[in-house]
């Protein structure tokens, strides 16, 4: 068996004095929390056939997003996938744009035109959701390159999944990152499954950062179930990114609560496996260690209370929000036409 | 008598094709469903793709069969290239047409072009199955019918069943064909029923077909669209337009002659397609009709198509990007009335 499955113990993990002041902590913990909710709507809506289409929920990463970003500055980049929710929510993406996204309003990030598999902000350096397998990396490359010539100091993250690592634009990014020496981090969630397929049978090293050999690229592995640990990692990556030192491929391990997308009966994953998983649950994970990193449990309830208001404001009026007009097709193909 | 949702008729066309012919393999992700954890019992025949049309094969002819992919188009359909111009038949799944792009170095350059850039030596017998079409609310990268994009290439031959009958011989057809075939299934046809016979009866390429008689109009339709012009014939029907469907069924081979002939009988034609309009499979048929069948036109060749947009995912606005039957209706209405005025003016 693959050891990809398995969570790396530290050092990989955040190192002492690594750990971010408790009010740092607790705003991870406001994104994982608003991330977790907004996704149960989500799950609720989609089974209630109120949201169209497919929904591909975050439920069991929401460590990775949120340390992740709070690594990042506000204008550096991401680039992300169909399951974009939680990168969204981390980014800064308003709840009520991508509310109304999902419920193909006016009000949407891409007013009713993208869908849940498509929310993008570049105000808040959310370049967009691709729901290509990989084609974001690329992209986030792309991103990074401006950043170079433009001399902003900009870094670009690219999200993709433990599968994505089989496209050939994931190796072709890479081999381009590191001719390039571009300020780009290439963050592997490994939630150890690609749709039906369990990791073991799709991967052939013995992890993903090991793939980071064939190209000389710095690579490491954490443990993405707890947001310290990622934080930690991908600090590292960004200010090896941002200070000249080129790309990293990170790959954070977590697990996939959810089916592929909401309604997929997951008869694929062994219910001990997931129970197994759940007992690492980013969130309760969270709240179990608050104590000891200093945040109180009146603190949490009132997070969890801000959030629980955010959520339903942001559904609430997106349900209000009218739906585009049938003319409205024929806007944004191109820039200009005569 | 047996009625089969064309879902469960491609699945019938594979499993017979696999028991008549131990060269018939098949890859694509997910196909069989859950690799990778062979301990768990739920794992086998999970899948069998997103759309469950390959659920139960894995059990019934074992993973060295039916083989899981990585997510790695451009290799298993080189792979599957390679494999057919060596002794097997490979049937490929591009689990959306959405992706060809990742996958269509190998149809556009290989599979269609080593027959002829060899001198007729090799041949590429596999098929592509893919899944196309709007209105499941998947948005611009979900719900596109690239249907022109394989037809454009010489060498390639495409197939685009609307009914379940159809699609299990066209199947069987596309499988035991020497050439590189590929076979469209529209994701919202996969749970029409109809009569399907038991025995493995193939259909022949270049052979389309009359989906209704009539008089007035004949209505060229591209696999979904065979649902909408029947429903708007109905209405039409009762205002006393009496249209002709014709379902071409295959486009490359394209059956011209019933084309040209049913034009030639009513003298007014409407092709309708959901694809874009540009370079079309439409614009292709018009242009063949506006060549050939010239003299027989009593008005304009009219094409209805989905605009020049990409899949929109708001409910509104993929509803008014697809060709439905109420905009049939009108197309037809119009084209008589411009018909008639026409015809009046030549005198
Ligand atoms: C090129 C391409 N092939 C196939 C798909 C269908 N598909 C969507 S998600 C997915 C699995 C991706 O798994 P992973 O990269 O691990 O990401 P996760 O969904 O676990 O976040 C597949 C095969 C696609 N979107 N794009
Ligand atoms: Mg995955």
């Amino acid at each position: 068996m693959s050891t990809a499955r398995t969570i790396p113990p530290a050092p990989n993990g955040a190192a002492a004095g690594e750990t971010p002041p408790p009010d740092a902590l607790l705003a991870m913990y406001t994104t994982m929390l608003t991330m977790r909710r907004f996704d149960e709507r989500v799950r609720d809506l989609s089974a209630a056939k109120a949201i169209p289409g497919y929904a591909h929920t975050y439920f069991g990463s929401e460590a990775i997003a949120a340390g992740v970003m709070a690594a990042l500055r506000p204008d550096d980049w991401i680039a992300s996938t169909y399951r974009c929710h939680g990168h969204a929510i981390a980014k800064g993406v308003a709840l009520e744009a991508m509310a109304g996204e999902l419920y193909g309003r006016t009000t949407g990030t891409a007013k009713g035109k993208g869908g849940s598999m498509h929310v993008s902000d570049f105000d808040v350096g959310m370049l967009g959701a691709f729901g290509i397998v990989a084609a974001g990396i690329p992209i986030a490359l792309g991103a990074a390159l401006t950043a170079m010539r433009k001399g902003t100091g900009q870094v670009a993250v690219a999200f993709f999944g433990d599968g994505a690592v089989h496209q050939g634009v994931f190796h072709e990014g890479a081999g381009l990152a590191m001719l390039w020496n571009a300020p780009v981090v290439l963050l592997c969630e490994n939630n150890q499954y690609a749709e039906a397929t369990a990791i073991e049978y799709h991967l052939n090293t013995s992890t993903i950062a090991d793939m980071a050999c064939a190209y000389a690229m710095p690579a490491e592995r954490a443990d993405g179930m707890d947001v310290v640990s990622a934080y930690a990692a991908a600090r590292r990556a960004v200010e090896r990114a941002r200070t000249g030192g080129g790309p990293t491929l990170l790959e954070l391990v977590s697990y996939r609560f959810s089916g592929q997308y909401e309604g997929d009966a997951q008869g694929y994953q062994p219910p001990e496996e997931i129970a197994r998983w759940r007992e690492r649950d980013p969130i309760t994970t969270f709240e179990r260690l608050a104590p000891e990193r200093g945040i109180s449990t009146e603190a949490l309830a009132r997070v969890a209370d801000e959030v629980d208001r955010a959520v339903d404001a942001a559904f609430a009026a997106a349900e209000r929000a009218p739906f585009p007009e049938p003319d409205d097709l024929f806007d944004d193909v191109y820039v200009s036409y005569p | 008598m047996r009625e089969l949702t064309v879902k469960d008729a491609i699945n019938e066309a594979l499993v017979q094709a696999m028991e008549a012919d131990p060269d018939v393999i098949l890859m694509g992700e997910d196909i069989a469903g859950g690799a990778g954890r062979d301990d768990h019992p739920g794992a086998l025949d999970a899948w069998g793709g997103p759309f469950g049309v390959t659920k139960g094969l894995a059990t019934r002819f074992g993973r060295e069969r039916v083989m899981d992919t990585t997510i790695a188009e451009a290799g298993f359909f080189g792979a599957a290239v390679g494999a057919a111009m060596t002794g097997l038949r490979p049937v490929v799944e591009l689990m959306y047409v959405d992706f060809a792009g990742v996958a269509y170095d190998q149809m556009l350059n290989q599979a269609a072009k080593v027959r002829y850039m060899f001198g007729g030596k090799q041949k590429v017998p596999m098929v592509m199955r893919t899944v196309v079409g709007a209105g499941f609310r998947a948005g611009a990268e979900h719900s596109q019918t690239l249907y022109s994009l394989f037809t454009h290439v010489p060498g390639l031959k495409t197939v685009a069943p609307s009914s379940a009958a159809d699609a299990k011989g066209l199947l069987l057809t596309a499988i035991q064909d020497d050439d590189p075939v590929v076979f469209f299934e529209h994701k919202r046809l996969y749970m029409e029923k109809e009569h399907v016979d038991e025995a493995p009866v193939p259909i022949p390429f270049g052979v389309a077909k009359v989906v209704r008689e009539g008089r007035d109009l004949t209505i060229i339709a591209v696999q979904r669209a065979v649902q909408f012009s029947l429903a708007a014939a109905h209405t039409l029907a009762e205002e006393g337009i009496d249209v002709e469907i014709i379902d071409p069924r295959t486009y490359s081979p394209l059956d011209e002659r019933a084309i040209l002939t049913s034009v030639a009988k009513t003298g007014h034609v409407l092709i309708v397609d959901e694809s874009y309009p540009r370079c079309s499979l439409a614009t292709d048929i018009a242009a063949l009709i506006a060549d050939e069948g010239f003299d027989s036109l009593k008005a304009p060749v009219k094409r209805l198509t989905a605009p020049h947009t990409p899949v929109p995912f708001s409910p509104p606005l993929e509803d008014a990007y697809l060709p439905l039957a109420p905009k049939i209706v009108a197309a037809v209405r119009a084209q008589l009335g411009a018909g008639a005025a026409i015809g009046t003016r030549r005198g």
